[in-house]
């Protein structure tokens, strides 16, 4: 081979390694879950074996009224804990986007959560959670309030696995909005005082529009992840009461490993995968329309 | 507009001293130039001025209104910063309105005047642009616009054209020149640059290590620096020193060393009456130097040997050696100079400084 040809060969030889983990890893997964998403297939047959249905899963799920209350709980549960999770750990990082003493203790003291194993937190939860010996109930018993059925009405329960997530994942919009908030550029913010903006103002009009694109991004993949959160709801309350909790992720599984439909769960599964990949599409997109559109005025400017 | 007074300000961090107690004094309507090295604390004096820096001890006055306490928007100040510090996320007409609109100014009013500064300095056609969509000159532009629509008595510079190429450089600074005659402000400019010192400032304070060195007019720096850092810090190219030795032979005072005698003018010999020793730095400034006439007398002539020549147009700069020291010669462009050729210069003694080895003061 002729020299210059390797030296074009070169970077593709490097690529080689981690294309191979791609497709093995990623792209192979997704191509059988889709294939077997047309398929009826149970888990004795051989995926050869099973037939071949077209796209009777998607429509079963679409009049399937348990798959669109799970879809509805997963939305509802989504959109509250990433709304919730926002305020509050964009709220914590600007309090303590300061150098007091003491500070850098603080700020590891709350994203120990995101270091707790799924698992067990979970089991923390349900036992803080029980209806008779759980910290909550006691001390509301001692304060003399009524206990609540935190896990065992379905009312509540919903309710209580979105405090848990809350808890969990808080420290995880945490950081990254304090990152977001201390890479801002300092001297806007000084140009805000000397404008005479307040605190309260440099916040509303400065520093979270600044903040905007990393927060984007934050909510998304907090998004992403809430769409998938299994193992906690899976150990507190595993779906119930009745339907209650029983978020997408959950439904997946029971249908793949209960119900024995693995192309239903497939086609669930995809459901999912469109929904977020619509979202993340849609903001790529954005991003790059809005990026290009600056570098090519500048460019102009430039050279004028 | 008010008159500035630093009274013993003083800035510490933590237990450092940036700044040691100091006084300035600026005139009413005064642009004043705050010059030196990196890291002698112009920076540091600016922003306690602008409230964004804490002074330590010592008050700042606006004519009689204590304002070391006050925030910064409660100052009546302006600020351009060296990177411009535009709202990256909003219009260039939102940035240079931030401060109006925050003041609740009716709409009408802050569109005018908008619209006045954006004529003023040619960026109307900009107003509906984010700064990540303009050139290094056209925010720098918004930047001062910004400044300018504030309508504040004080205008801050930190650095402001340090970012530029050296074309649009020297272009603002006329630009600056100019504004700095039409507007009645007081102005505090804050520069690493003599060059920009010295054509904007009215007022030039020049620090070095925290302490102010000397401040007064660009022709008082240049004419009678008070020590050797600004007499060297001043001018360009920079002054040379040479270390000398004072010899009084009864009838004249020269300044001899290694390869050159001065013969110094006689009113130095009273200036030089207090020195411990005859020990001292002899400055002199690069134009200083003629080419010697053939009949010049030996002993106040020097002997330079050229090791580069830097032809600029109407000057040339010689890079000369005197025994150990590199001299600095600007001479008109009229001969050709060779490299590597010794040649015999004399110096106007009335140019000559003559400054105090261990004080490095002036004589």
């Amino acid at each position: 081979m002729a020299a210059a040809q390797i030296k074009r060969m070169t970077p593709y030889m490097f690529l080689a390694p981690a294309a191979a983990i791609m497709i093995v890893g990623l792209l192979y997964p997704i191509g059988y879950m889709v294939y077997a998403s047309f398929l009826d297939w149970n888990p004795s047959q051989r995926i050869g074996e099973a037939d071949f249905v077209g796209l009777r899963n998607y429509v079963t799920l679409l009049n399937d009224a348990a798959f669109r209350e799970s879809a509805g709980v997963t939305l509802t549960f989504s959109a509250i804990v990433v709304v919730v999770e926002m305020v509050i750990g964009v709220g914590l990082a600007l309090l303590l986007d300061r150098n007091i003493r003491g500070i850098s203790v603080l700020r590891t003291l709350f994203i120990l959560p995101m270091m707790i194993a799924p698992i067990v937190v979970g089991l923390m939860w349900r036992y803080m959670y029980h209806p008779s010996v759980g910290i909550f109930n006691q001390t509301l018993k001692e304060w003399g309030f009524e206990p609540i059925p935190w896990l065992s009405d379905s009312g509540w329960a919903l309710t209580s696995i979105i405090i848990a997530d809350i808890w969990q994942w808080t420290p995880f919009i945490f950081i990254l909005a304090l990152a977001a908030l201390q890479s801002l550029p300092r001297t806007s913010l000084e140009a805000a005082r000397i404008d005479g903006a307040s605190g309260w103002q440099q916040i509303v009009y400065i520093k979270l529009p600044l903040m905007m694109p990393v927060l984007v991004v934050t909510a998304l993949l907090r998004l992403i992840d809430s769409f998938k959160v299994l193992e906690v709801i899976l150990v507190m309350t595993n779906g119930g009461p009745g339907l209650s909790t029983e978020i997408l992720s959950l439904r997946i599984s029971r249908t793949a490993s209960e119900f024995r439909e693995l192309g239903l769960a497939a086609a669930m599964s995809n459901y999912l995968l469109l929904i977020l990949l619509t979202l993340t599409v849609i903001m790529f997109v954005y991003n790059k329309v809005v990026e290009s559109r600056a570098q090519a005025i500048r460019q102009q400017a430039e050279e004028a | 507009m008010p008159r500035i007074r630093f009274d013993s300000v003083e800035k510490r961090f933590g237990q450092t001293m940036v700044l040691p107690p100091f006084d300035l004094d600026f005139d009413d309507g005064e642009f004043t130039v705050l010059v030196g090295p990196s890291g002698c604390g112009k920076s540091t004096t600016l922003r306690m001025l602008a409230g964004l820096e804490e002074v330590t001890s010592g008050e700042i006055w606006f004519d009689d209104r204590p304002i070391s306490r006050l925030e910064p928007k409660d100052r009546d100040i302006a600020m351009v910063f060296q990177d411009y510090a535009l709202y990256p996320h909003m219009n260039i007409a939102k940035n240079m309105s931030f401060a109006l609109r925050l003041q609740k100014v009716p709409k009408a009013e802050i569109d005018a005047k908008v619209a006045k500064v954006a004529e003023m300095l040619g960026i109307e056609q900009l107003l509906g642009r984010k700064p990540g969509e303009l050139s290094g000159g056209q925010r720098q532009r918004v930047a001062m616009g910004r400044a300018l629509v504030r309508d504040a008595s004080t205008f801050l510079f930190d650095e402001p054209l340090s970012n530029l190429d050296a074309k649009l450089r020297g272009k603002m600074r006329t630009e600056l020149a100019e504004m700095r005659n039409t507007l009645d402000k007081n102005m505090v400019y804050v520069t690493h640059d003599q060059v920009e010192a010295m054509t904007l400032g009215d007022r030039i304070v020049v620090m070095a290590n925290g302490l102010v060195q000397q401040q007064g007019s660009a022709e008082d720096l240049f004419k009678t620096p008070a020590n050797k850092f600004v007499a060297g810090f001043i001018g360009s190219p920079t002054m040379n020193f040479l270390d000398a030795t004072l010899v009084d032979d009864g009838g004249t005072l020269t300044a001899q060393g290694p390869g050159f005698s001065f013969a110094l003018p006689p009113s130095m010999r009273e200036r030089t009456a207090g020195l411990s020793g005859p020990e001292v730095i002899a400055g002199i400034r690069p134009a200083s130097f003629a080419l010697a006439p053939d009949d010049a007398p030996a002993g106040s002539r020097i002997d330079l040997s050229i090791k580069v020549s830097e032809y600029l147009g109407t000057q040339t700069i010689l890079v000369t050696t005197c025994g150990d020291h590199e001299i600095l010669v600007e001479l008109d462009s009229g001969a050709r100079f060779q490299r590597g050729t010794t040649m015999g210069f004399v110096v106007d003694p009335e140019t000559i400084m003559i400054f105090d080895k261990k004080t490095e003061l002036r004589l």
